[in-house]
């Protein structure tokens, strides 16, 4: 049996154990009681485990995310080609090692994430849980890292409002606003995928994110790795001009 | 059916107590919350606009302040656009009937639908809280262009985060919509056995989710602007307003089709109904919708011809708007093919969507004058655009919805409404709607710029029928509403399928019991529309 067969028996035993299964949404529940003669229920119910819905819903959502940023790309490849010399000299300001040892952390995450999805479908829930704390570790290494970063600038007076900011020429400035705008954001998504692994160790814990339901930590493993695809433009965009 | 078998199918009557409104996972339930919440809004807008209109019954001031007027018409714009006319026929019908049409008994993450729907509540709660908090409404306009967004003193941020909000609650529905529709079909129904309103909300649910982030960075670019004097946009710390007015339209031209696209499924489903025949041309429709929506994201500088463009750009642009037409037009093409020599029950849904074909034609052909480049020079910024897009957008869109809210009245409800009073209401709001919107347009090609609260003396006359027909478009708004909402408890008894409907939503109760089905769906063999007594040919 080829690997495509097996995840194809395995989608289907899914499905199976997702109709069999009674559902855990309390509001049907309570109408089978009281209509006792309702055993009818669609093979195709919203209220089914549907780990490849949740897959795709997840997916759709990251396209979302892609073009929140996508539109945060444009205003700076406008900027960026009108100003290309003060965008250059803008960048010399940051301390390119601590962007790249930031990109090493925010890489090895992603492989701690995925090792843990590995983990957990084989069944082995110690080790991913241990893979996930290892995971908001290095989040919290890369915003401390950050924290850093941002007080240099603060102290060197470079956020908008400040004096020395205010003698900056026109390209440097909005060299600036978009560093300060799109690090600070992916800094919140770096917070909420942190956030959500956490709420996925919990899952782990009490058992609906199991060997056989691992869509949940799945999806935060697909957002994780979105941060860090965000990081890994970011880093060439404001750190390595040349 | 007994009433007594009736109280315990129906999902109005499955659970009792406000927490079972609240916080219900029912599709069904959080339609009926959106379809209150949002004709609530509709109803507040439309007393803004009344007010409006009333000031430009005379030139000069009548009794609203310059500034007050800004606000109005700003305020009645994000109401219309934001908590209206966007989430209108997807948040409610498409709540209530996309898991009706595909056979199933719910979206595929009826807690998310929740969370959309509690976003939407949080939005709209900001958007009306300017009212009272910070120095006032916007007084923008809903385009919230910079640079002045970023400098009035008035309370921008809070509105502007109100569109941020109903932006993340609009690109949710979107997501849940696409998996439930390439997930929950019921078995045996491909994508080409989809009902078209099904179709529809695919194409809008995919501009939904892919044109709305754009907008949701922009606005919270202005609101860091006003915040942090961050100076994006701003010409007099460095940024470029234009690119501001790119970055707006590039969502804000992809949610006109957003708007437009479920009305036009809405016609696609009572056409057929009410001709007892299957629909012209199923596949041109259902693809149509899809080349609207994929063209519709490459159209957007033709709100900017005037805001200073290069000459190649502004061809291209015009030539994609011109281009988007065609899509438009073969659906009408099919709508008018599916009446002829069909057996036709004139219903007041049925005369709901002629009055939208009738609307939509004069807000599409409108449409290209504003998309011509030398036209669109003369009638930028006049009342030719307003007079333009309340055509497509009330008299498309608002249209659509109520029919749509007729047509399905008796599933939701399971009782009738008056049809005499109805037919009434349609007539006053149809001749209304055309006496308010029509002089608009003869005002717009004689100069009249739109967004004042004065005007010349010559333009008194067509201003003075414009304000009269809105008395009548709100008489037969106040009476249909009232008309529904009488029915709604104490109409007659309807039966389950009492327009000879064929989709699944009519092979189950009304009002539908909380899983929707009892027994397994029958769909038709030979597409969604295959009406058994239909004349073929």
């Amino acid at each position: 049996m080829t690997i495509r067969m097996q995840k194809e028996v395995k989608e289907m035993e899914d499905w199976s154990v997702g109709v069999m299964v009674k559902k855990q949404n309390t509001e049907h529940q309570t109408l089978n009681i009281k209509n006792m003669n309702h055993a009818f229920t669609l093979p195709n119910s919203g209220h089914n485990f549907d780990a490849k819905a949740s897959k795709m819903g997840m997916w759709l959502f990251l396209y979302t995310e892609l073009l929140l940023f996508g539109g945060l790309f444009l205003v700076y490849m406008v900027y960026r080609s009108m100003y290309p010399d003060e965008f250059l000299l803008a960048s010399f300001n940051l301390d390119v090692w601590m962007g790249t040892l930031n990109t090493v952390i925010l890489l090895t995450s992603s492989m701690t994430i995925a090792m843990s999805i590995t983990a957990l479908q084989k069944g082995n829930k110690k080790l991913s849980i241990q893979l996930m704390w290892i995971t908001i570790a290095a989040a919290l290494g890369f915003l401390i890292i950050k924290y850093f970063e941002w007080g240099a600038k603060f102290e060197h007076g470079l956020f908008p409002g400040m004096d020395h900011f205010g003698t900056l020429p026109t390209g440097e400035r909005l060299y600036f606003y978009l560093y300060f705008f799109m690090t600070g954001l992916h800094g919140l998504h770096v917070i909420i995928g942190a956030i959500f692994i956490v709420f996925v160790i919990f899952g782990v814990k009490k058992g609906t994110v199991t060997p056989e339901r691992y869509s949940l930590l799945e999806n935060s493993g697909l957002y994780w790795h979105l941060v860090d695809l965000i990081w890994i433009y970011l880093f060439p965009l404001f750190y390595l001009i040349h | 059916m007994t009433s007594e078998t009736l109280a315990h199918t129906s999902f109005f009557k499955a659970k009792s107590g406000i927490m079972s409104w609240l916080f219900t996972l029912d599709h069904k339930r959080i339609g009926i919350m959106y379809l209150y919440g949002i004709v609530a809004f509709f109803l507040v807008g439309a007393t803004l606009g009344l007010l409006m209109r009333y000031e430009l019954l005379n030139p000069g001031k009548d009794f609203i302040e310059p500034h007050t007027y800004n606000q109005i018409f700003t305020l009645h714009g994000v109401i219309m656009i934001f908590l209206f006319i966007i989430p209108s026929i997807p948040a409610v019908f498409g709540n209530f009937f996309l898991p009706l049409l595909l056979g199933t008994d719910d979206v595929a993450f009826p807690k998310l639908n929740l969370i959309s729907f509690w976003l939407y509540v949080l939005g709209a709660f900001f958007a009306l809280a300017t009212l009272v908090f910070g120095d006032g409404p916007a007084d923008t306009g809903w385009t919230f262009y910079a640079p002045y967004s970023v400098k009035t003193g008035t309370n921008v941020s809070m509105s502007v985060l109100a569109a941020f909000i109903l932006g993340f609650s609009s690109i949710l529905t979107g997501l849940n919509f696409i998996v439930t529709i390439h997930r929950l079909r019921t078995p045996g129904m491909g994508f080409n056995q989809m009902p078209l309103f099904v179709w529809s909300l695919y194409a809008t649910s995919w501009i939904q989710l892919l044109a709305t982030p754009v907008i949701g960075i922009t606005l919270l670019m202005i609101i860091a602007e006003r915040a942090f004097g961050i100076g994006l946009f701003d010409p007099s710390i460095g940024g470029d307003p234009i690119l501001y007015q790119h970055m707006f339209w590039i969502y804000s031209h992809p949610a006109v089709y957003i708007m437009a696209l479920p009305a036009m499924g809405i016609v696609s489903e009572i056409l057929p109904t009410f001709s007892q025949r299957t629909i012209f041309g199923y596949k041109a429709i259902a693809y149509s919708s899809m080349a609207i929506a994929f063209i519709g994201y490459f159209v957007w500088g033709h709100h900017m011809f005037t805001s200073g463009m290069s000459g190649p750009a502004a061809y291209i642009f015009s030539i994609l708007t011109f281009l988007v037409a065609i899509p438009t037009s073969i659906k009408v093409f099919n709508w008018v093919s599916t009446l002829y020599k069909g057996s036709i029950v004139i219903e007041v849904p049925l005369l709901f969507m002629l009055a939208f074909i009738f609307n939509f034609l004069i807000g599409g052909l409108t449409g290209l004058a504003l998309g011509a480049l030398a036209a669109d020079v003369h009638l930028h910024d006049t009342y030719f655009v307003v007079g333009h897009f309340h055509y497509v957008m009330f008299g498309g869109t608002g249209f659509a919805f109520f029919g749509a809210l007729h047509y399905w009245f008796p599933k939701i409800w399971g009782r009738m409404y008056n049809k005499t009073r109805a037919y009434i209401a349609f007539t006053i709001l149809f001749i209304g709607f055309n006496m308010l919107y029509f002089p608009m347009l003869i005002l717009g090609i004689q100069g009249m710029p739109r967004r004042y609260y004065d005007y010349l003396p010559e333009f008194t006359s067509l201003n003075q029928i414009s304000t009269v027909g809105s008395w009548i478009t709100v008489t037969g708004l106040v009476m249909m509403i009232v008309n529904l909402m009488v029915s709604a408890n104490n109409g007659k008894r309807a039966s389950n399928n009492p327009w000879n409907g064929i989709t699944l939503e009519w092979q189950t109760k009304s009002p539908p019991p909380l899983h929707n089905f009892d027994e397994m769906p029958k769909i038709p063999e030979r597409g969604p529309y295959d009406y058994p007594d239909a004349k073929r040919g």
